[in-house]
């Protein structure tokens, strides 16, 4: 089955589209992947169409969608969301959400636990930890890299590899030796939704995983202009 | 050549909008469908919209949105001749769920993509109500946040600003005197309502920039609303009773004055015999009296679409989409920016 990958919960601006088989690992046909953090929202839809030109097919001979949910930064995580919803709307298609660094853990895969983390600014980083099968055993959460420092020691297996940008950007401080995955590869986004797609089951819904609350505070009292 | 349909997305504050429009081999218009989710019940308890859960909002609302606008229509999403969406101005992570949507739908559908500009889209919606405009007309823009004098020499041609606030928009204004006076938001509606008991002429609240050397057509609604609190302070410290009706109906009649007062006199000015006055305030029963009464005294045609087409929508959004269709306009590429602070005099981004 013909499947088009997209993620934007990293800089990453990810589309990939894949080829997937029963029995048979999924096979990259063609991607468009630029890393550029303030360029999701032009450049996603433009790279889906440049990857799907280059595989030789177009936009209705895909049987499925599959999108990273994120955690990510939500105005770019939400480009690949809406796109992805969009298309599978207007082509009638199902889409299959998955978490962002399930899909970086299996680009990792070196077959020991794994800790993926992602840049989420604010000094934070979003986090997931994975057995030597790629499980995930914990998260996603957001913390700050010295917090996640703390929370290691209770999670199981105890993780011995990182990867993600995150992981890279503050090694110093979560001090495990980097992996190079940095960014979910369609392949993998296809991989970790690939029982689903095969087996035609009905989509989770597509819901971002931003793990923060927005910013807004409540006003208080009104402000005097005159003085009291 | 055969009807067209064009679709209008918008999501550039806190409404998801999506309208249809039938464009008529001779440039007729006729909507069909008008949806719109709104957030605004979730931005209340902040006094505003908060930008993060509008454009929360947005995502979850575009396919659903979506979805209905197609059923109220009777079409297939595969019939759209071509879809238009808000490129600016407005909220950036808003406009972004709006475009990247309109960007999948029209790769889907394989249809040409419009960015238009929200502004000309509030005038276009005019359009869909009361026909064609004449070659060259006034619009008074007023909402929560515009506060625009435009020329309108074409829809899809030319749009000039000739006048904008310098402070808040009307409709600020509006939010934040409801608060002082414990109103709920938005402060519009009940502003609007408590005036119709008070007297307009109880206190003389200052109409802004109104002096010979001001800029004629800007407008500037902060100094209002400073003088509003330091009126209501000054009662509450002497120990009065604060007459609310009173305080309501001045403030209305202060905002509604300057903006009639301008919007005449740009007309009178620019020689232009029609006004036309859009956004979320143009539903203002005081703002379109006054407007009623000075227009007939100065001979110009006034032209005040129902409320439900004056606030965000989609419907206004594929009106305008129709007109750049009808104008042959080219389509926009598909890396098309959204563009927050985006001038009205750019009717499209290419
Ligand atoms: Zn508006």
């Amino acid at each position: 089955m013909l499947v088009l990958a997209l993620d934007t919960a990293t800089p990453a601006v990810t589309a990939g589209v894949v080829e997937l088989t029963p029995g048979a690992p999924p096979r990259l046909l063609a991607q468009r992947v630029t890393v550029n953090a303030k360029a999701h929202g032009e450049l996603l839809t433009p790279h889906l169409q440049a990857a799907l030109a280059e595989a030789g097919h177009r936009l209705s001979d895909l049987d499925a969608i599959v999108c990273g949910s994120g955690p990510g930064p939500f105005t770019g995580l939400r480009v690949g969301l809406v796109t992805a919803a969009a298309l599978g709307q207007a082509l009638n298609r199902p889409v299959y959400p998955v978490p962002t660094p399930d899909a970086v853990a299996l680009d990792a895969a070196t077959g020991k636990p794994l800790l993926v983390a992602t840049d989420a600014r604010r000094k934070e980083v979003y986090w997931a930890a994975y057995d030597a099968a790629g499980r995930r055993t914990d998260g996603p959460h957001v913390d700050r890299p010295a917090d996640l420092v703390a929370k290691l020691p209770a999670v199981r297996p105890a993780v011995v590899e990182a990867a993600g940008e995150g992981a890279e950007l503050y090694a110093d401080v979560i001090g495990l030796p980097v992996v190079a995955a940095r960014y979910p590869s369609p392949v993998s986004l296809v991989a970790v939704a690939a029982e689903e797609l095969l087996a035609g089951a009905r989509p989770a819904a597509l819901t971002p995983l931003y793990l923060r609350r927005p910013d807004a505070v409540e006003p208080v009292g009104r402000k005097r202009v005159t003085k009291a | 050549m055969t009807d067209r349909l064009i679709l209008g997305i918008e999501s550039s504050c806190d409404e998801t909008g999506v309208g249809i429009v039938r464009l008529g081999p001779d440039g007729s218009m006729e909507l069909l469908a008008d949806e719109v989710a709104s957030s605004v019940e979730e931005h209340a308890r902040f006094g505003g919209v908060v930008p993060e859960v509008a454009s929360r909002a947005h995502l979850e609302a575009m396919v659903p949105t979506m979805r209905r606008a197609v059923e109220k229509a009777g079409i297939e999403l595969r019939d759209v001749h071509s879809i238009a969406v808000t490129a600016g101005p407005g909220l950036a992570g808003a406009l972004l769920v709006g475009v990247s949507a309109a960007k999948a739908y029209a790769a889907a559908l394989d249809k040409p993509l419009y960015g238009v500009n929200h502004l000309a889209g509030h005038v276009a919606a005019d359009t869909l109500q009361h026909g064609p405009l004449p070659k060259r007309c006034l619009a008074l823009l007023v909402s929560g946040g515009h506060s625009q004098l435009l020329l309108i020499e074409g829809l899809a041609e030319k749009i000039t600003e000739i006048g904008s606030t310098v402070d808040d928009a009307a409709g600020e204004a509006y939010d934040k005197v409801a608060r002082l006076l414990d109103l709920p938001y938005p402060g519009g509606p009940p502003i609007d309502k408590l005036a119709k008991q008070g007297n307009g002429c109880a206190i003389a609240f200052p109409r802004g920039l109104t002096g010979p050397r001001d800029a004629k057509y800007d407008f500037s609604f902060s100094g209002l609303k400073t003088s509003v609190a330091r009126w209501v302070e000054k009662q509450e410290r002497a120990g009065e009773e604060i007459p609310l009706a009173d305080v309501a109906a001045s403030f209305q009649e202060a905002v509604a004055d300057v903006l009639t007062a301008k919007a005449i006199r740009a007309c009178k000015d620019l020689a232009v015999d029609t006004l036309v006055i859009s956004g979320g305030v143009a539903a203002n029963s005081r703002l379109s009296s006054l407007a009623a009464e000075r227009c007939a005294e100065a001979g110009i045609e006034l032209r005040v679409p129902r409320p439900r087409l004056c606030t965000d929508n989609g419907a206004m959004i594929a009106a305008l989409g129709a007109h750049l269709v009808a104008a042959g306009a080219k389509p926009s590429a598909f890396d098309l920016s959204t563009t927050p602070g985006l001038p009205v005099s750019t009717i499209q981004i290419l």
